[in-house]
């Protein structure tokens, strides 16, 4: 393959990876704009996701996209009530207190499921025939285009969510100021609860989409990508979601190229060398605002 | 707007106490807004007066003391059910929604209703009221000058139609022109129906524009009575009014 090629073909496998983190970034950075904490057991939720998608593909039968529905909203009500019986009862609690407990969740998700569906990693069935597009030597294959499809129609939903609804109004005045979106009647609580079921859904979509792509899963699965996910909403900016999908497009395409160009021994390398850059050039991510409002 | 209770109290507070943890804001105040009034609560720096809307509006809860507003205990209801019973508040330092545009945060003030005819109804005279809000629906909150961020606050407060709005410190920041312009508008807010709770620091033009007030020092009240004469009485002026 020719060098320009080759360049292409990196970006394509680069997005589509990007494309998982950016939507396993997107519940990070709702859930720290919203109660500014750092959910490490996301990565797990993540994972969670990934093997509710593999039985229902496996026991129920289901086709893929029944079966990411049944683990989108199962996730989602498994985020609510980790929230609900983890992090609700500590919200006047010091932040430090509430990181711990997520790294309580953390370790209780990922020792539970060992527990319950074996450590031992479980190969995910094929969901669809290898399809591929050639364009002129440049290969994108059928789950690249599964999941840059469904990535995009998920940013859709959310942007439409967020930007028009009443619920997203809600959820963009609870992050920026919880108190006084409490004074315009907004149950904050509730707001909370609904900003973990979405983040959470859209992780366990990440999930079944890297099941389907790498065709393993493994309960220590959300470890890696949950940090990288967490690097890539830093990289953009934390709290703010466009920049969480940017960050990860960004990561992923970063990755391609170093193990693509230079050994695939650095790829994860490369992930916590752009942390690194980012909390010494610009600690607000990319699109972070200094500060604003004035008093 | 019922008349069965003309001769109760709008809103009645009575041996209310309010902590931070330890520290003791509120030591057992009482006090009264009757429908209709424009009443003001003045006070020094840390007084408590800000404690005691926050409790009003359910941000905090009383420690002791009861609070009822239109005949019902709302004391420890909380804050989003507060605004559903006709409760609003502009807080302290307006508190816009910066990085939203000013028609959105007008939006999130009317968040409780769902009348969408009344809420147009009140949008449309919310920018009677204020026509620079009209000029800059699209515009970002955070980008408005200081003077128009506090209108959008009231605007905001006034989107869900209440029956009581709270005020905390609307003078805060605001240069002379533009404070005398401000209470002339909660001047013409309440003369328009809605009662007026008004906690200031700017003793001088709050007692001028007040029916009745309350003095609070420290946690307690420490005078009460009609806003004319307070404003003549000696303490009063020593303390507050500067002469
Ligand atoms: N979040 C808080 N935590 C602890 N103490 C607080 C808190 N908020 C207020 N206080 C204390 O409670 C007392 C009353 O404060 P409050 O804000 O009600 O005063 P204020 O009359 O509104 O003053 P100002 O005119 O400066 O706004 C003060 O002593 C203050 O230090
Ligand atoms: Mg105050």
């Amino acid at each position: 393959m020719e060098m320009g090629q080759q360049v292409l073909q990196q970006l394509v496998n680069g997005i589509s990876l990007g494309s998982i983190y950016a939507l396993i970034a997107l519940g990070y950075t709702m859930i720290y704009g919203i109660i500014k904490l750092i959910n490490f057991a996301h990565g797990d939720i993540y994972m969670v996701g990934a093997y509710i998608g593999f039985f229902a593909i496996t026991q129920a039968g289901l086709s893929i996209v029944p079966a990411l529905l049944v683990s989108l909203v199962t996730t989602a009500m498994l985020g609510m009530l980790v929230e609900k019986l983890a992090y609700k009862p500590l919200r006047h609690a010091p932040r430090l207190s509430v990181l711990i407990t997520a790294i309580g969740v953390s370790f209780f998700l990922e020792y539970a499921s060992m527990y319950f569906v074996s450590p031992t990693p479980r190969t995910f069935p094929a969901v669809m025939d290898s399809v591929a597009i050639n364009i002129g030597g440049l290969v994108i294959n059928g789950q690249q285009l599964l999941i840059l499809g469904i990535t995009f129609v998920l940013m859709v939903i959310l942007t439409y969510i967020v930007k028009f609804t009443n619920t997203g109004k809600a959820m963009r005045a609870a992050s920026f100021d919880t108190e006084t979106a409490q004074l315009m009647g907004i149950n904050s609580d509730r707001i909370i609860s609904i900003t973990f079921g979405i983040g959470s859904a859209l992780a366990a979509v990440a999930g079944v989409l890297v099941g389907i792509y790498y065709n393993s899963i493994d309960p220590l699965m959300g470890i890696m990508p949950g940090l990288k996910a967490f690097v890539a909403a830093v990289l953009g900016g934390i709290g703010i979601l466009p920049g969480a999908v940017v960050g990860g497009i960004i990561l992923g395409v970063v990755e391609a190229f170093v193990s693509g160009f230079i050994s695939s021994t650095f790829r994860d390398a490369a992930a916590f060398a752009i942390l690194i850059i980012v909390l010494l050039v610009r600690p607000t991510g990319i699109f972070g605002k200094n500060t604003k409002e004035k008093v | 707007m019922t008349d069965t209770n003309t001769n109760k109290p709008m809103l009645k507070i009575d041996g209310l106490h309010v902590y931070y943890g330890a520290i003791h804001a509120i030591k057992g105040i009482s006090l009264e807004v009757n429908q209709g009034e424009i009443v003001t609560l003045i006070g020094a720096n840390g007084a408590g007066k800000s404690t005691t809307l926050r409790t009003i509006s359910g941000l905090l809860k009383p420690k002791e003391g009861t609070i009822s507003f239109e005949g019902e205990s709302i004391g420890g209801v909380p804050a989003h059910e507060i605004v559903k019973r006709g409760i609003s508040q502009v807080p302290e330092g307006r508190r816009i929604f910066a990085d939203m545009t000013v028609m959105e945060n007008l939006d999130l003030g009317a968040f409780t209703r769902s009348d969408k005819d009344g809420i147009k109804a009140d949008l449309k005279t919310v920018f009677e009221r204020f026509p620079r809000l009209e000029e800059r629906k699209e515009q970002l909150a955070g980008t408005l000058s200081g003077g128009e961020q506090q209108m959008l606050a009231m605007g905001r407060a006034l989107m869900s139609r209440p029956r009581l709005l709270l005020l905390d410190e609307p003078s805060m920041g605001l240069a002379p022109l533009l404070i005398r312009e401000i209470f002339s508008i909660i001047v013409d807010i309440n003369k328009t129906g809605t009662t007026v709770l008004l906690v200031e620091q700017n003793a001088n033009m709050a007692l001028s524009i007040a029916h009745r007030a309350y003095v609070l020092e420290t946690g307690r009240i420490t005078l009460s009575g009609d806003a004319k004469d307070l404003a003549a009485s000696e303490e009063v002026r020593k303390a507050y009014l500067g002469g």
